[in-house]
């Protein structure tokens, strides 16, 4: 079974993706902040990630840019799912090397559509 | 509703736009003609039924036939047909069109646009792999209201959200307020007309693929059957039909037949076909040439 790491500061966002996530077939891990989204990666590289931006300690985006330096920090498929909706803040996110972009709120459909798409499900 | 304006919403529109509506969903036409009846002033819908009864105004007529219609639809829906498009259809339009370069596509029922506009993307990120090409997408619904809409081009944060791209949002959307809008570019790829499926589709011209996907659902056979005919005759002999995921030629016509392992893509009979006509798209076909030989 894949894994998904959700990273989120929020408990309530965190409950609804793993409800979601899990629904889809996935083992969901979590993290309330980038620093302890990284260790965890150290330790054990997911499959998926489902990234918040704004976080204490370590944001979003400072997770996504040291993560892709790790070694085999490329294999994970990020998916940036974040309140910012703005052009500048997601092509940031895909040149920093993030797969897809949901711009909160999200739903099932919305963040199916999105792993179909990057071939982390099944049509 | 009482049954006996249920039947006289039932024949309207099985008259008007071809819609079966069974007593089960008669729930829809209270919850979308009660705000029918508010538009044009009547004080309950029972009012307004009694209005139809007695002079069928047109322009009501076509309000209430609209608003029973359904839009839902997305971006790259069910995915596979735009991969089907991609990887089989093009490659074989290339091959075959390499002289004359053009290409028609239908998409029927095209609701807010977000079909056609996929493949408008599709084809402009091949721009330079087709340059000298030209596609024309003829997009149609019986809705004027909802091909206003997907003239704008202009979709929600929602809508641009199910089963579009990120990649596609940056490249061919411009970010205005809290909605995403088509670039003028991809919008002029579109030709967009009101189009009954019920009618005579000669004025259509002929088209190497037709999008008819999730609208024959709402038929019946017979009208099922009678629209797959019609757009026979509008497709080139050697062009493609999409139908949806639910919809199937299988029982209703003997004009299509499925193609094996791409599932909702369809080719003309085989069996019903005159000895291999030349392709074309011009609109010269003559009727002569998909009789039965």
């Amino acid at each position: 079974m894949s894994v998904c790491l959700v990273v989120d500061d929020s408990r309530v966002v965190r409950k609804v993706a793993r409800r979601i996530l899990e629904e889809l077939g996935f083992v969901c891990e979590e993290a309330e902040d980038g620093q302890l989204a990284y260790e965890f990666c150290s330790k054990n590289m997911p499959d998926a990630i489902l990234l918040d931006w704004n976080m204490p300690v370590m944001s979003g985006i400072e997770f996504l840019e040291k993560l892709r330096s790790m070694p085999s920090g490329q294999s994970p498929k990020v998916v940036f799912c974040t309140t910012e909706n703005d052009m500048a803040h997601i092509q940031r996110a895909i040149t920093a090397g993030a797969n897809e972009y949901i711009m909160k709120p999200f739903d099932t459909e919305i963040i199916k559509s999105k792993f179909i798409q990057i071939g982390l499900i099944e049509d | 509703m009482k049954v006996a304006d249920f039947e006289l919403y039932k024949s309207l529109l099985y008259d008007k736009s071809g819609l079966v509506i069974t007593p089960d969903k008669s729930y829809l036409l209270d919850s979308r003609l009660t705000p029918i009846a508010k538009k044009w002033n009547y004080p309950t819908l029972d009012m307004m039924t009694l209005q139809l009864r007695a002079i069928p105004d047109p322009k009501l007529v076509k309000d209430i036939v609209e608003a029973m219609t359904t839009n839902e639809t997305s971006f790259f829906r069910d995915t596979k047909p735009f991969t089907l498009f991609q990887e089989t259809i093009l490659p074989h339009m290339i091959q075959t069109r390499a002289n004359k370069k053009s290409v028609r596509i239908w998409c029927a029922a095209c609701s807010s646009g977000q079909e056609p506009y996929s493949l408008a993307m599709i084809l402009k990120d091949k721009e330079a792999q087709l340059k000298g090409w030209r596609f024309e997408i003829v997009a149609t619904d019986l809705s004027e209201e909802i091909l206003a809409q997907a003239k704008k081009g202009i979709y929600s944060q929602f809508e641009v959200q199910r089963g579009l791209p990120i990649q596609y949002l940056m490249k061919h959307f411009t970010q205005v307020g809290e909605t995403w809008a088509l670039k003028d570019d991809i919008k002029s790829m579109i030709k967009f007309s009101t189009f009954n499926l019920l009618e005579d589709m000669s004025r259509m011209g002929t088209f190497d693929i037709i999008f008819c996907r999730n609208v024959l659902i709402y038929f019946d056979e017979k009208t099922k059957g009678g629209i797959l005919a019609r757009m026979d005759k509008q497709l080139t002999s050697d062009g493609f039909l999409l139908l949806g995921g639910a919809e199937t030629v299988l029982g209703i016509t003997d004009k299509f037949v499925p193609m094996p392992d791409k599932r909702g893509l369809y080719i003309k009979n085989p069996a019903l076909q005159p000895s291999a006509p030349p392709p074309t798209s011009s609109g010269g076909f003559t009727s002569g040439l998909f009789k039965r030989t």
